[in-house]
């Protein structure tokens, strides 16, 4: 079945080969890169129409309600309507807004939201750029989209807008140690940075389980560790206070309609889906497959696999947690997540250097445990928390 | 390949040189703050183009993505948001006008009757992150600890500096 | 023009445009943008050097330029605490304003 696996590669070599026929030779490598982004430009934006449905019915059934189900065969048309919906709306931009940058806030932020796939492996060598430092090139294009989310927030010269973006810059600049540092242990254990490497290495197969990192002590902290920080860097429930709908409606994007509003939200879960893309990769095996039996199942099938279970993941936690405050929000990130990062840094540490068997299994996993119990105790000491009542559901 | 990095070369350089001058002239602090971005996002692409990956990509991390924001920030704490000042700039301005110029006059003498203007580029050598964390842990220990010692320092310092004092009188 | 000339041409242009900025404006956050370009000009410099000069090898010029970024971040910040400690007892950031030493 190795066929199927590489047949996107097949595939575009034989359109660069029919190209190759017909233009001269300095327009290959052009050619080549747009066929290799294209595939990325058409299913991640599918995947987005996709995720919005099954997030509002999975909301939905967990609140114990239907979600869409008006628009063709169990409401699975609604992203449809939506986009139609988002394109005919009118576009009204406030009269003391900054045009410019009203403008262009929506167009940085799904441009970087798009660059940091160039960096993913979705499949066995299926990746647009081989770069010796990767997962540097992911963070720093996920940097850089912060300011764009501050320039949506300030350009509207609306109080709320930029309240809720200071908020938003606030958290993902927070949350931004939590996730590399988080992401350390793996570069030191595999001892590169370029994240295809990253994939091979958890690529065999020694004993009962598969040897992605998310089996070990420390890498089941850090996958743990890295899904909240992705959480609060996504500004997504519970840490949505940015774009909290019942508090300050729709925070930074408030000022937005029609469609750029649109389009900040295909920017959100773009980024989501590829900051997902970054755990698969770097803690769940990216497409390694977890058992050797499975392995007929292509490799960017298992990615997508994998995708998917992650979205629920997040639908789930959607649905149930209730909303952090800010200051509980900031707490979090500084006085529980980046200690605890740093003591799986150790625990990593002490991984590498104490040879394969029980005791290092029982000595990482004691650290990273002790470490949390005495954290989370600790740090819950001085709140007087009652007990909960429920007024009507007993 | 040559006009294809000259044409590369050009667009780096009107981006950096467009972004550095907005900033530098710009009225509202906001719009400055967004031009010295660019030119810091442009300055990051001259890197890449120079082959040195890792820091132009810690040029992007580190100044787009930090002290940009910062910047941005302590504009807005210090109510530069909002209405323009009287003067943007100071009084004695021509004379610092003067000084750039003059400076940018020695510095383009100094390259054009220098060896940097007869020699032809070497070979490309590109520096893998393996070299540079091998560099950065046997021969260059001493500045990254240094380092380490400096950036604790500022952040305490900047923490400590910027808080809001306690009000001991009521 | 070589492209070393070039990109040390490039290098002080910009310096002399932070240099411009940074003696001429009145707001204390502009002078401090100033100086973040003139020391990504410096950086460009080094790293224009590394690139086309005799040892590329040795990479010094690469490790120089990591340090001065790190420095430069840390510097950005404890100015602009500054600036807003300052901001808080004067009401003000222009920095021919903050002279009562002065006479």
């Amino acid at each position: 079945m190795a066929d199927l696996d590489q047949i996107f590669v097949t595939l575009k070599h034989w359109l660069l080969g029919q190209f190759a026929n017909v233009l001269p030779e300095c327009w290959l490598p052009i050619i080549s890169i747009l066929l290799s982004l294209a595939p990325i430009l058409i299913v991640f934006p599918s995947f987005f129409a996709i995720m919005t449905v099954m997030e509002r019915k999975g909301l939905g059934r967990i609140q114990n309600r239907y979600g869409p189900n008006r628009v063709g065969p169990f409401g699975l048309l609604q992203p449809a309507a939506d986009g139609i919906k988002a394109l005919i709306k009118e576009d009204v931009v406030p009269r003391a807004a900054d045009k410019l940058v009203h403008f262009l806030a929506p167009l940085v932020l799904v441009v970087t939201a798009f660059t940091v796939y160039a960096v993913l492996p979705i499949g066995r060598n299926m990746v647009v750029l081989d770069l010796d430092a990767g997962l540097l090139f992911f963070f720093a294009v996920g940097a850089a989209s912060e300011l764009a989310v501050f320039m949506a927030g300030w350009s509207s010269r609306n109080k709320y807008a930029l309240l809720g973006a200071m908020r938003a810059v606030a958290q993902m600049v927070s949350y931004e140690i939590p996730l590399i540092l988080a992401t350390i242990s793996v570069v030191m254990i595999t001892g590169t940075l370029s994240l295809p490497q990253i994939v091979l290495a958890q690529g065999t197969y020694a004993g009962l389980l598969p040897d992605w990192f998310v089996f070990t002590p420390w890498g089941f902290a850090g996958f743990i560790l890295f899904m909240i920080a992705a959480n609060a860097e996504a500004n997504r429930s519970p840490f949505d206070l940015p774009e909290g709908e019942s508090e300050i409606i729709a925070g930074y994007f408030i000022e937005y309609s029609g469609f750029k509003f649109a389009l900040f939200f295909l920017a959100e879960y773009v980024s989501l889906f590829a900051i997902s893309g970054l755990g698969i990769t770097l803690f769940l095996g990216g497409w390694n497959a977890p058992f050797p039996a499975l392995a007929f199942i292509p490799s960017w099938a298992w990615f997508f696999i994998k995708l998917i279970a992650l979205m629920c993941l997040f639908i789930w936690t959607r649905g149930t947690l209730p909303r952090l405050r800010q200051d509980q929000l900031m707490n979090f990130a500084w006085k529980f997540m980046i200690p605890m990062v740093l003591i799986n840094l150790i625990a990593t540490a002490l991984w590498r250097f104490i040879d394969a068997g029980l005791t290092r299994w029982f000595v990482c996993g004691a650290i990273v445990v002790i470490a949390y119990l005495l954290l989370g105790r600790g740090l819950m000491q001085g709140k007087k928390i009652a007990k909960r009542t429920y007024r009507f559901a007993d | 390949m040559l006009n294809q990095m000259t044409l590369s070369f050009a667009i780096i350089a009107i981006l950096i040189i467009a972004g550095a001058t907005a900033a530098m002239t710009f009225r509202n602090l906001v719009h400055c703050a967004l031009a010295v971005a660019v030119a810091f996002a442009g300055l990051a692409f001259a890197y890449l183009q120079l082959n040195a990956q890792f820091v132009g990509l810690a040029q992007i991390l580190v100044y787009v993505g930090a002290v940009a924001i910062l910047i941005v920030f302590a504009v807005l704490l210090t109510r530069g948001g909002e209405a323009a000042e009287k003067k943007v700039f100071s009084a004695s301005w021509i004379w610092g006008g003067a000084i750039a110029v003059a400076v940018f006059g020695v510095l383009a003498w100094a390259i054009q009757h220098s060896f940097a203007s007869q020699r032809e580029p070497l070979p490309e050598a590109g520096a893998s992150v393996k070299q540079i964390g091998t560099a950065l842990m046997t021969k260059y220990v001493l500045p990254l600890e240094v380092i380490g010692l400096l950036l604790t320092a500022a952040l305490i310092g900047a923490v400590i500096i910027a808080m809001r004092e306690e009000d001991k009188s009521k | 023009m070589t492209p070393l000339a070039g990109y040390l041409l490039l290098s002080a242009m910009l310096f002399a445009i932070g240099l411009a900025g940074a003696l001429t404006r009145r707001n204390a956050i502009i002078v401090l943008i100033g100086i973040e370009l003139m020391l990504n000009a410096a950086n460009l410099n080094f790293i224009a050097f590394w690139r086309f000069g005799p040892n590329p090898e040795a990479l010094t010029g690469m490790m120089f330029v990591i340090f001065a970024i790190a420095v430069a971040a840390a510097e950005a910040a404890v100015g602009l605490a500054l600036i807003i400690a300052i901001y808080r007892h004067y009401k003000t950031t222009a920095v021919d304003e903050v002279n009562h030493l002065k006479g």
